[in-house]
């Protein structure tokens, strides 16, 4: 089953390690930068086209026209017609697909080296002149209220995310749903996804990686070919939106579902984010999490509430740092079915408290370290997770530098950095709660 | 999660591969063979184990006692506790990870060359040491119990249970091989011992590595991680035949879309008309969005987010499987929409064109597979599994070329049937009641 075309989900990966020797970048005349990544082990390559514009940049009223616009793109231009993008890959051998999250949209292709010079000429000529029938964009919009019933209304759990979100973000667009508002999405129109385009699919606010069996030279006389060519768009201006008031009041959220099987709490904390030469905050924040819950037997939340007292069947920490303007540190622990939310609630918060208290136990914090330095080689055996890397990177603010340095900036992170960082995070006051349940009534 | 498994293992074959690769056997003197592609400019080695067998191996009554030893393999063994065994392995950031299917128990392994020795011991250890402890045995059944209670409210499990239970019934793959709330309640230590014992033995391993590693370091690997291990298993189960037949199995779950799983019977990995029928399904209902399914379900009419088809020829039987999500009201039209390709695929094959653009595809994404050492290792295991030449990687292009319009025709005769094409829809669809 592979629809992923589109899949509407961030990237929850916290550490995004790299490699420096084989990353080259440069920029064209017109303002797009270009990012080469070169691993010669076999024939291949991924091109990756990264657009700065995200659901956290549409126009109130008009949730998931970032998102539809993504899955818009697949229809014709002038040059290639409708549906015949995805067939043309198809027929290199490739493959093809794209993802939106707040901050981008991303579209790429794999195929094989050769034919590099056809995946760039088609990723080029639809960065500006797509062509949308409204036939087409009636059909596509049912496509994604399909994807909203299968994705979120279909899943309790996701109906809770998309819930707390809403509640930690009080003016932030990071509240609104990457597939959007169901009520929203059903007047997406085809003006909607033009204004969109128009204004951010351009040259000067996009980033191109190019990732595999390559070299900078042949990547630059291509990029400059086929996008050298593009005229930028005068709308961009960085991007300011709607920053978030001070936090006051800790935030409660209760979803209560027929099709709850097994409940839980996720508690999800507002924390800063990877910040262009100075990562350091970040840094900690990653090992907080792999500490207090990277491992499902021996980090904190694993060994005090699955081993010691078995409070819980299921617990981890997250934290992701690639992002414009915020961050969220989660928490989350399934309880043992014996045991309130309540009372699997306080036993997390309490082993948070210990953290803070007791600091990290030296021998887990030297093992993350050398996870840290393994992850670096395991790394270069996927290039692709390496261009979503600094594609991510790059396209909310962060440098190569930043991405190249991110691995340092994790090995420098000292045992008082985290507690420090821990203590900075777990304001209960930038939170939200959320407690997952079964709805008795409701259910058969 | 059956039915995906179904579709990984095709996507397996569909493995390509590079024909400067260069593939090796290497025999332990111990006597384990396995497949290997060295390469050591990544300092790591990436090894995929496959045991033949897996959850179909259960004793009678026992159903899920391989799936829970499984997930216990991990969590102590020898003189180190479940916490002790898993600070041993990330002090070394190696990664383990075992999983049980419905035909083979998986291990898939990576290290860092300055690690290959203690890792080794330590999966070994894993391997034929484990210790079971009474107090992991029963926090792993909590958790394998939490996942079975949420299964049965999840319809995409209830999907696939349901239809496997129509399809195979008292056959192993006719139920979940995590068993079901009362049997994994009642397994006790010496079920989980036995399993172990049936499962985990050397006339059923396949290994392959990719990765910095030489013939001779993967031979010596080879008998010092397999030592100890049963010469024999347990006795796999015979074959089942497909008896489903053409009909509409609704199951009421309260969920504003329907999943739909599709299929009846498919054919043998080494059937002559295997490669026609992989290209038949590859147009019909391939993962590309231009294969008919996903352009008539979805690129013209909105019905689904995604929809997809594949060959599964397992061990004991062969099916030929779909699968979907549509709203309630779209349901039954999207059913429609499925039935009438199926039948015109049945009945006229497909166009010159398609077949072109299916060959180039396939023959063209085939060396993209290739890509890592991880990627390898697990190709190059899959393939040992489906007892394929060492030379398959170079020549499979060929046999793919090889196809006719008039093969895929003859196929499409012989084993598209909406005769014989069954439904189940987990949801509560708008006018499509269960038929027969």
């Amino acid at each position: 089953m592979k629809t992923l075309r589109c899949l509407p989900f961030l990237f929850l990966v916290a550490a995004a390690p790299a490699v420096a020797e084989t990353v080259t970048d440069f920029s064209l005349s017109n303002g797009l930068q270009v990012v080469v990544i070169e691993d010669n082990r076999a024939p291949v390559v991924t091109q990756m086209i990264w657009y700065r514009v995200g659901a956290a940049d549409e126009p109130i009223g008009h949730s998931g026209i970032a998102h539809f616009l993504e899955h818009l793109m697949f229809q014709g231009t002038d040059k290639v017609a409708a549906g015949q993008f995805s067939a043309t890959v198809e027929r290199q051998g490739g493959d093809d697909n794209a993802f939106t999250s707040w901050d981008y949209t991303a579209y790429f292709q794999r195929v094989a080296t050769d034919r590099l010079d056809l995946m760039m000429e088609m990723e080029a000529d639809r960065m500006r002149n797509l062509r949308l029938t409204e036939d087409d964009v009636a059909t596509e919009r049912e496509v994604i209220l399909s994807e909203r019933s299968q994705v979120t209304d279909s899943s309790p759990g996701a109906l809770l995310n998309e819930q707390m979100r809403a509640a930690m973000f009080l003016n932030h667009p990071y509240g609104i749903p990457i597939i959007g508002w169901r009520h929203e999405m059903e007047a997406l129109s085809r003006q909607d996804a033009y204004d969109m385009y128009a204004k951010f699919y351009a040259p000067n606010n996009a980033t191109l990686v190019v990732a595999g069996d390559v070299d900078p030279a042949n990547v630059r006389a291509l990029a400059e070919k086929h996008y050298g060519t593009l005229t930028p768009s005068e709308d961009i201006s960085p991007r300011m939106r709607a920053m978030e008031p001070p936090p006051l009041a800790e935030r409660r959220v209760v979803l209560k579902d027929a099709r709850v099987s097994e409940p839980y709490l996720i508690r999800n904390y507002l924390a800063p984010i990877r910040t262009s030469g100075d990562q350091s905050e970040a840094a900690a924040l990653t090992v907080l999490a792999e500490l207090l819950g990277g491992s499902g037997t021996t980090s904190e939340l694993a060994r005090a509430l699955q081993f010691e007292t078995q409070k819980a069947v299921y617990s981890s920490a997250f934290y992701d740092g690639t992002a414009v303007d915020y961050a969220t540190f989660g928490v989350v622990v399934m309880p043992a079915p014996d045991v309130s939310l309540q009372e699997a609630e306080d036993a997390m918060d309490k082993v948070l408290a210990d953290f803070i208290a007791n600091g990290p136990d030296p021998e887990a914090f030297a093992r993350i370290k050398t996870q840290v330095r393994a992850s670096q080689i395991y790394a270069r055996d996927d290039v692709g997770g390496l261009a979503r890397d600094y594609g991510a990177a790059l396209t909310v603010g962060l440098t190569v530098d930043d991405v190249r340095t991110w691995p340092d900036a994790l090995q420098a992170v000292t045992a008082e950095d985290v507690v420090a960082a821990a203590r900075r995070v777990f304001d209960r006051k930038a939170s939200v709660t959320g407690w997952l349940m079964r709805d008795e009534e409701a259910a058969q | 999660m059956t039915f995906l498994r179904s579709f990984a293992l095709i996507l397996i074959w569909a493995l390509p591969a590079q024909a400067e690769m260069n593939i090796q056997s290497v025999t332990s003197k111990g006597g384990i063979t396995a497949w290997l592609v060295q390469d050591t400019e990544i300092p790591f080695t990436a090894l995929e184990i496959q045991f033949r067998g897996g959850t179909s191996l259960d004793a009678p009554g026992k159903r899920g006692a391989v799936n829970l030893m499984t997930a216990l393999i991990e969590e102590g063994a020898g003189d180190l506790d479940a916490q002790g065994f898993a600070a041993a392995r990330d002090a070394m950031a190696a990664s383990f990870s075992f999983r049980a299917y419905d035909d083979s128990i998986s291990v898939s392994a990576k290290f860092l060359t300055e690690f290959r020795d203690p890792a080794t011991d330590l999966l070994h250890l894993a391997l034929t040491e484990p210790r079971f402890d009474a107090d992991a045995v029963e926090r792993v059944r909590e958790q394998v119990l939490a996942g079975l209670r949420a299964d049965a409210k999840d319809p995409d499990t209830l999907a696939s249970d349901t239809f496997n239970k129509l399809a195979f019934g008292d056959h192993p793959y006719g139920s979940s091989g995590d068993g079901t709330i009362e049997t994994v309640t009642a397994l006790s230590r010496d079920d989980i011992l036995d399993a172990h014992k049936g499962a985990l033995a050397r006339d059923r391993i396949y290994v392959a590595a990719a990765g910095d590693i030489s013939p001779d370091e993967l031979g010596a690997l080879l008998d010092r991680l397999f030592d100890g291990l049963p010469a024999t298993g347990a006795a796999l189960p015979g074959r089942v035949e497909w008896t489903l037949s053409k009909g509409v199995t609704v199951v009421d779950f309260p969920t504003p879309q329907s999943v739909v799983m599709f299929g009846h019977g498919g054919l043998k990995r080494d059937d002559p008309d295997f490669f026609a029928a992989f290209i038949l399904n590859e147009v019909l209902g391939g993962g590309r969005f231009s294969a008919r399914l996903m352009t008539e379900v979805r690129e013209k009419r909105g019905l689904t987010y995604g929809i997809g088809t594949g060959l599964a020829p397992r061990d004991h039987s062969e099916m030929w499987l779909g699968q979907f999500s549509s709203d309630n009201d779209k349901v039954a039209e999207a059913i429609k929409v499925v039935q009438d390709q199926w039948q015109l695929t049945a009945t006229e094959g497909i166009s010159a064109q398609e077949l072109e653009d299916a060959k180039t595809y396939m023959t063209g994404s085939y060396p993209l597979r290739f890509d890592s050492n991880a990627a390898i290792a697990n190709i190059l295991v899959g393939m040992q599994m489906e007892d394929l030449p060492i030379d398959y990687a170079v020549t499979r292009n060929a046999k793919v070329e090889a196809v006719t319009l008039e093969d895929v025709k003859r196929v499409a005769a012989r084993l598209l049937s909406t005769d014989a094409l069954h439904f189940v829809v987990v949801g509560q669809p708008e006018g499509l009641p269960s038929a027969p």
